[in-house]
């Protein structure tokens, strides 16, 4: 969405900020291009990064035995990818793959901690902003628990014609 | 005369999906007034019964063309139906894409499953005069792989932005995985100057239409199709009520304000 017309894609990850906030954050922000089909993390490991894709996609999977990786979302520009940083235990709980080259925004999670502890206000709004993907992606999630798209009657959505 | 279904007969159908056919129709003699994008035809399948099936695309001269889904038993006859056989259908009914209404604004184009069908006239008509209008968006969910519609046709809507996404990736899809508004994020359009068109499940439609208002498109401008029980389309019978609404003529295009209320209410 072109909210903010010239501003860098995935800048509106953080317009809840307040400049001095996102200026603050920005300044642990490292740039990076992981080309296509680059594992980022894989489930069960350490959360010990998060990202703000600029461009590209990427793909969130679980290992499923005898069916191999199954992916459960793709996410794309201007969006968070990882959330699993903030909470106990610190795992990922999902595992990530790019689709195609992906330029991004990393940010080192032991820093944003240690940035939030000194100042608390900014660790609220991020918090704030981060609930708010946890929310947007349980929301997504049980609209597709309904199988909207599915057969229609009893066990789907709609009138049968 | 809307009450009284003329002879169409199959010239052209077309497997889009192992459920969903699509049937072109030409009059067997009189034929029925011109249909606008998002109006919708009575179908009535010959000792089996009649629904309402919108219009898929505007054909030049008299021919219909329509995109049925196989769910029930009149669909499942539609969809069974050959070359050379015959349909009644009555028409036009309802309201439609109002794409005149939309011209210098950026449109957002968003379709769950088979509401893909009746957007494609709209989409078809933006193309036609892409001078009129700001940046096109075209976002389609479906259920898996399989179950998209009209995926030949997706190269020429892309521009700027068009892109698919599938709930059960299957069979080495490389596409999107989720539901069809994660696709608003990378959409290319401006908030305070766009409209909306959306058609799908009913939930789908809800959440979709909230996240646009969360973003800042009016809820007036955002437009949207409904279903009920049509059985006359005439306005007459009241099974397509919806509070205030009788679906069938007034709608089944309403925008969101109008709708949102009487979406949320429990029992009507």
């Amino acid at each position: 969405m072109t909210s903010q017309p010239g501003g860098p894609p995935g800048e509106e990850v953080f317009a809840a900020l307040t400049a001095e906030h996102r200026g603050k954050l920005m300044a642990l922000a490292r740039e990076v291009v992981l080309p296509g089909g680059t594992r980022i993390f894989e489930e069960g490991e350490k959360a010990d990064r998060f990202w703000v894709i600029r461009s590209g996609t990427v793909a969130l999977d679980v290992h499923m035995p005898g069916r191999g990786r199954v992916v459960v979302e793709t996410i794309g520009a201007g969006s968070l990818l990882g959330w699993s940083w903030l909470c106990p235990p610190r795992q990922w709980h999902l595992a990530a793959e790019t689709r195609d080259p992906v330029r991004a925004w990393e940010f080192d999670a032991a820093a944003v901690h240690d940035l939030c502890a000194v100042d608390t206000a900014l660790g609220l709004s991020l918090v704030t902003v981060v609930a708010e993907t946890i929310g947007d992606r349980l929301r997504a999630t049980r609209t597709r628990l309904l199988d909207l798209y599915g057969p229609p009657g009893p066990k789907g959505s709609g009138p049968v014609p | 005369m809307t009450l009284t279904p003329l002879s169409y007969r199959v010239v052209d159908r077309r497997d889009e999906t192992h459920d969903t056919v699509t049937l072109v129709l030409e009059p067997a003699a009189d034929a029925l007034k011109p249909f606008a994008a998002g109006q919708f035809a009575m179908l009535y399948a010959f000792g089996v019964g009649e629904i309402p099936v919108s219009v898929s695309r505007l054909a030049d001269g008299h021919r219909l063309t329509h995109t049925v889904r196989a769910v029930g038993a009149v669909s499942r006859a539609l969809c069974g139906l050959r070359i050379g056989g015959w349909v009644g259908v009555r028409g036009p009914f309802g309201t439609a894409w109002d794409s005149a209404a939309a011209h210098g604004n950026d449109l957002l184009v968003i379709a769950g499953g088979i509401g893909l069908a009746p957007l494609r006239p709209l989409v078809d008509a933006v193309l036609a005069e892409p001078q009129a209008f700001g940046r096109l968006n075209v976002l389609a969910g479906a259920r898996t792989p399989a179950d998209l519609l009209y995926g030949d046709e997706f190269p020429a809507w892309g521009k700027p932005f068009g892109a698919v996404t599938v709930d059960r990736p299957s069979g080495g899809w490389t596409g999107r995985v989720g539901v069809v508004t994660t696709l608003l994020r990378e959409a290319r359009f401006t908030p305070s100057g766009t409209v909306a068109f959306v058609c799908g499940p009913e939930v789908m439609m809800r959440a979709t239409a909230r996240a646009l208002i969360h973003q800042g498109v009016r809820p007036d401008r955002v437009r949207v199709s409904l279903e009920r029980n049509m059985r006359c389309a005439t306005g007459h019978c009241g099974h397509c009520q919806l509070g205030p609404l009788l679906l069938c003529r007034d709608g089944p295009v309403v925008g969101y304000d109008q709708a949102e209320p009487l979406l949320t209410v429990r029992e009507l």
